[in-house]
């Protein structure tokens, strides 16, 4: 009973801070839709954007929510193995979305399209980038996690883990959702 | 339980900030006597207006508030526990029909109230023309590092940290900044308005009296901020005409490299006279900020945010 | 290579200014004595065993009391530079300040009274408070708690870290406004101290308002559903949602700011398309709600005072409740009464001055509540119910100066004038404050053990009191006159008699702290005819005192169950035998991984404003390397068996009702 009672707790206090954490980016995307044309005689934002691209990204990350999804599944069967083979592919789809995001950022910048360029690149890279940075965070956590399930297999307490990391990794493919829709193809109406 | 003498030596000290707080009471009222309450004391119908709201709302809310402070005193003082005469209802129920009266009570005052602002509101905007048989004069200000910049389109002069115009004539100012932002604020003619760079701003004043009016810069912008006034005179017509005509005589022309030295920052500036012939001088001050290409000028009016 | 191994840092950054050497000497020479006598009497282990790695929210509590007192000290010394200059400034005279002195003096001295002293005093209260109301053993999240005292002591270590490296603060008022803070006009580092400080405790205060959250919502006792909560407790509640609401778009806001400055981004710069009106928009949609973060426990403490001290239970419970919910909710729709004057049209204007004045409503209606259970009761009047008469007569000033200035017509007068500075020091002062000190007097006995000395209490309250109006009502009058504020220099006309008045208001309200001071000296000497051995000194309502005093660690040996609104009331009232049937419990274990955490954190925020790269990568993977060693503890609890709490109960003499 206390056990549960603990868990309960835990996963409530880390909706809470999902939410904390959906008004920092709500922040961001006001910033972005007030400086998005503000680009001091540069070219427009959507100019810049390679969609296939984007759409590339888009749905690894939604893959890799999924893929998340059937770990948590095997977490429930208490199959360490499915459970360890799932978050590998999760990790792995994680990186190579990170991969894509950088090697876009590079390639604008390397164009003359740096964060420093105007308000609106500033707004764009902060969002998109406080994003990756995210993932970046979500890859180190399921990193540990491993780890951690490699040398004290799936106990309770990870299993708990991995249900709040679960959550925020669906959390942060919401908000790519809304990243997609509202930076990439809103403009393009 | 303090015996008598700490009671006593209570009740001298309570006396002694009584004595305290009188005085203190006196020495304000002697010091404010003969001061100018710049708010209280308008020379203009904006800031008539404004005075008029302050004393409305005031008195308003004051029809609530001295009840209720005499009430809570009264009660302090009644149900004391040392008066064990007063009825005592330890459990007491609550009722609603209580409850909702004097919520109703604050309801219908702040209702009162939200009709004052929103009819003053609207009354006092300061993007709104005075209605006036005299045509408006314009200024353009431009509040600089640590100075204001006045900037007659009209009349072709330009002025420093000083104003001069006729009474009874609207006046529109045209508010921006070369400078982190500011606010323009002359007391006895009126309230205030952001400058803010790459934007522009308005405010509508007039003056009724002759007079010289303090201005001031109500924003911080750094060091020299309080050294940041600036005198507003209000003449007559013929006046003004002729001081016109002195200024654009004055040896000092604003052009672009004038204008460079007056954007460095200085400290309590004097004034100073320009005639000028730029008349794209505002409009650029306010451009550069949205260079390299020009695009249409950013309007405050009707948005929050831009 | 200098430049790699210290960053921006110079020579010159050392103290060499009167106020740098002086302030640094005093605060090393401080930390020496403390550091001397702790070693002389060999208390560095009990120190770090029982007190700095605690997770036990009452003792981390008197740690937040105790460092917003010392900022307290820091605040009022920039209170008293200000005043100092303000009064010899005027005419051809320019005081003893620099301009640029001056305004990073009155920058720091609103940023700590806000984020170090005023928040720091509640969040103790609330720390000490809210589990034993509530009848939990501890918070939903113990590490957490630990964790967010030393994101907020760090950030308190860099507010005032300028001293020592460095010799500028911020000189752009206390919320850093952009362009102004923009590396274009402020290219030192004082508002990169001012980014940091403010980041790192703001992350602390967000990290404390998600633990008070999850606390209230899911661990009161059995029993206690919410409209059965005492009045401190729910507006606790309101307040913390408001920080798990607010505290993000401070972070965030900040951290665009730093972003501009440090990686040249342009988000608030006034060229490259930058807008700096969203700064104001952002940070004061952050800035409003957080004037009712302060206020809504002040207002829980006087209802509990009220009551408590009314022998009477409060009138309306539902109405309070209601009023705090409220305030909470119209908090988000008020921003843009901090600029009326940016030249909004008309329409959004008076919108968000009524907003502001329908927030008036409930704050009002509390006056009421708080008179009717005055009314036909038998008010005690000690210390806290003399607090609450004061705030009376200056919440209810301030308030009409508040509905005053959400009048836009009448604001484009008033705004950035000495009156708003008086109005809202009325506010936090008057209305935060004194209810922080009547709560502090109020819970004193249940966290020592021994009661306040009333006399030195009161003597106080008047100091204040007096204090207070001489040194506010000329501010008042000079709004009037059109001072605006933040004037390091005036010409003569008049002011400088009001200023000199106000001036000797800070000096009564000085004599009036160190009058309390005193009082918690002298009633520490006399504890012995002060003791509290019932753990129910004031014949309170609520189930804080239904324990000892102090309680033990775990609070409650048996967590009551709760029927009624005044619990531990009902409880004294049935008069049911003690129960003895004690259980096993889990309580947290002490932990120094905040300490640790936090002080990588601060190194990140020092290495950032002095962009010492390589410092930067080792506070982050430090604090990294913290967060992952901690993740891998599991048994991150104790169980105190059955046995030991008989014996611990057994062993308290005075042991009370329960």
């Amino acid at each position: 009973m206390e056990k549960f009672d603990t868990q309960n707790k835990v996963i409530f206090g880390f909706w809470v801070y999902l939410m904390t954490d959906l008004i920092m980016f709500a922040v961001l995307f006001a910033t972005f839709a007030v400086l998005r044309g503000n680009t001091y005689g540069g070219l427009p934002l959507s100019s810049l954007f390679s969609l296939p691209l984007v759409l590339k990204e888009t749905l690894i990350l939604l893959t890799s929510s999924f893929t998340c999804g059937l770990s948590l599944l095997a977490v429930n069967h208490e199959n360490t193995k499915q459970t360890i083979g799932w978050l590998l592919v999760t990790f792995g789809l994680g990186v190579s979305f990170l991969v894509l995001e950088l090697s876009e950022f590079s390639h604008l910048i390397a164009e003359g399209h740096s964060f420093q360029t105007n308000a609106a690149l500033s707004s764009y890279f902060s969002l998109v980038g406080t994003h990756g940075l995210h993932i970046a965070v979500g890859l180190l956590w399921l990193l540990v996690a491993l780890i951690q399930i490699w040398v004290k297999g799936l106990s309770p307490h990870i299993a708990s883990k991995l249900t709040r990391f679960s959550l925020f990794w669906h959390f942060l493919d919401v908000i790519w959702i809304f990243i997609f829709t509202i930076v990439y193809l809103v403009p393009l109406k | 339980m303090p015996n008598r003498a700490t009671k006593t030596t209570q009740k001298v000290i309570i006396a002694c900030f009584i004595l305290i707080a009188t005085d203190v009471a006196l020495v304000i009222l002697l010091l404010v006597h003969g001061s100018n309450f710049a708010l209280l004391n308008p020379k203009g119908p904006i800031a008539s207006q404004q005075r008029k709201l302050i004393f409305t709302a005031v008195l308003l809310m004051l029809t609530l508030v001295i009840p209720v402070f005499i009430a809570t005193f009264f009660i302090a003082w009644k149900y004391r526990a040392g008066n064990k005469k007063a009825k005592y209802t330890p459990d007491e129920k609550h009722s609603p029909l209580t409850t909702f009266s004097w919520w109703g009570i604050l309801i219908a005052l702040v209702c009162v109230l939200a009709t004052l602002n929103w009819k003053s509101t609207h009354a006092l905007d300061p993007y709104k023309p005075l209605p006036s048989q005299a045509s408006p004069i314009t200024i353009q200000v431009v509040s600089l590092r640590w100075k204001w910049l006045f900037i007659y389109p009209e009349q072709h002069i330009a002025t420093v940290n000083f104003i001069e115009f006729a009474n009874h004539t609207p006046i529109n100012f045209v508010l921006t900044s070369d400078a982190p932002m500011n606010s323009f604020w002359i007391p006895q003619l009126g309230g205030q308005m952001y400058s803010m760079a790459g934007m522009q701003t308005q405010l509508h004043l007039m003056a009724d009296e002759i007079g010289e009016y303090q201005g001031s810069a109500a924003e911080i912008n750094g060091a020299g901020f309080a050294g940041m006034k600036f005198i507003a005179k209000s003449v007559t017509e013929a006046d003004f005409n002729q001081w016109v005509q002195a200024v654009k005589q004055s040896p000092f022309v604003l052009n672009q490299q004038e204008y460079d030295k007056l954007v460095q920052a200085s400290s309590d500036n004097p004034r100073k006279f320009y005639s000028y012939t730029d008349p794209n001088l505002f409009d650029n001050i306010m451009m550069k900020f949205m260079m390299p290409i020009s695009s249409p000028a950013m309007h405050m009016h009707g948005m929050i945010m831009p | 290579m200098t430049n790699f191994i210290f960053g921006k840092i110079t020579l010159d950054a050392l103290p060499h200014a009167w106020y740098t050497i002086g302030a640094s000497a005093s605060i090393l020479l401080g930390a020496g004595v403390v550091a001397f006598f702790i070693t002389y009497y060999k208390r560095w282990t009990w120190l770090w065993k029982e007190w700095l790695t605690s997770t036990d929210p009452k003792k981390i509590g008197i740690m937040y009391i105790i460092v917003a007192t010392l900022m307290f000290l820091r605040g009022a010394i920039d209170a008293g530079m200000i005043w100092l200059q303000q009064i010899f400034s005027s005419g051809a005279h320019h005081g003893y300040l620099t301009p640029d002195h001056f305004q990073q003096v009155f920058t720091a001295h609103g940023d700590i009274m806000i984020f170090f002293v005023t928040m720091g005093f509640l969040f103790g209260l609330l720390n000490i408070i809210v589990p034993l109301q509530i009848g939990a053993r501890d918070l939903a999240f113990p590490f957490l708690n630990s964790l967010g005292f030393w994101l907020y002591v760090a950030g308190a270590l860099l507010i005032n870290m300028f001293f020592m490296i460095g010799g500028d603060f911020a000189a752009v008022g206390w919320l850093a406004q952009p362009p102004l803070s923009e590396l274009q006009f402020n290219p030192g580092v004082g508002v990169d101290y001012w980014i940091w400080s403010l980041q790192v405790s703001g992350l602390g205060t967000l990290i404390g308002g998600i633990n008070f959250l999850v606390t209230i919502l899911k661990m009161r006792a059995p029993g206690m559903t919410l409209m059965k909560m005492p009045l401190f407790t729910w507006n606790a509640l309101c307040s913390s949602v408001l920080i798990v609401s607010i505290f993000p778009i401070l972070s965030m806001t900040i951290a665009l700011l730093f972003a501009d400055r440090y990686f040249g981004m342009h988000f608030f710069t006034s060229d490259f398309g930058g807008n700096p009106m969203m700064y104001i928009n952002l940070i004061w949609s952050w800035g409003h709600p957080e004037v009712y973060v302060l206020i809504l426990p002040a207002f829980g403490i006087f209802s509990e005072v009220v009551s408590t001290f009314s022998q009477k239970r409060l009138y309306s419970y539902v109405s309070l409740v209601i009023a705090a919910l409220a305030i909470t909710a119209l908090s988000f729709s008020v921003w843009l009464h901090h600029f009326f004057t940016m030249g909004a049209a008309a329409d959004v204007n008076a919108f968000f001055g009524i907003m502001t004045m329908f927030i008036a409503i409930p704050t009002g209606s509390q006056i009421f509540n708080w008179l009717l259970t005055m009314y036909r009761g038998r008010i005690i009047f000690t210390t806290p119910m003399y607090w609450f008469l004061g705030f009376v007569a200056t919440f209810t000033l301030g308030g009409m100066a508040g509905v005053l200035l959400s009048l836009p017509g009448a604001d484009f007068q008033l705004h950035n004038s000495l009156f708003l500075v008086a109005h809202f020091h009325t506010m936090i002062v008057g209305g935060a404050l004194f209810g922080i000190f009547a709560g502090i007097t109020y819970w004193f006995p249940k966290v020592t053990g021994f009661k306040l000395n009333e006399t030195l209490g009161k003597y106080a309250f008047w100091c204040w009191i007096c204090g207070f109006f001489t040194a506010f009502v000329p501010l008042y009058l000079l709004g009037f006159m059109g001072a605006t504020r933040r004037l390091d220099h005036y010409d003569a006309s008049g002011w400088q008699g009001l200023f000199i008045v106000a001036g000797v208001g800070l000096v009564i309200i000085c004599c009036g702290a160190l009058l309390q001071i005193l009082q918690i000296i002298i009633s520490f000497r006399q504890r012995k005819k002060n003791l509290d051995l019932t753990g129910d000194p004031w014949n309170g309502r609520s189930l804080e005192w239904a324990t000892s005093s102090p309680p033990p660690f775990y609070n409650f040996a048996i967590i009551p169950a709760v029927t009624n609104r005044d619990a531990f009331w009902e409880i004294k009232k049935e008069g049911k035998p003690v129960s003895t049937n004690y259980q096993d419990i889990h309580m947290p274990k002490n932990t120094a991984m905040g300490i640790y955490l936090s002080g990588f954190v601060f190194l990140v925020g020092f290495a950032f404003v002095w962009h010492i790269t390589w410092l930067i990568v080792v506070g982050l993977i430090g604090s990294i390397m913290c967060v992952i060693i901690r993740s891998f503890e599991e048994e991150t609890e104790y169980v105190v068996t059955a046995a030991e709490i008989a014996q611990i109960e057994a062993n308290r003499k005075n042991y009370g009702k329960i």
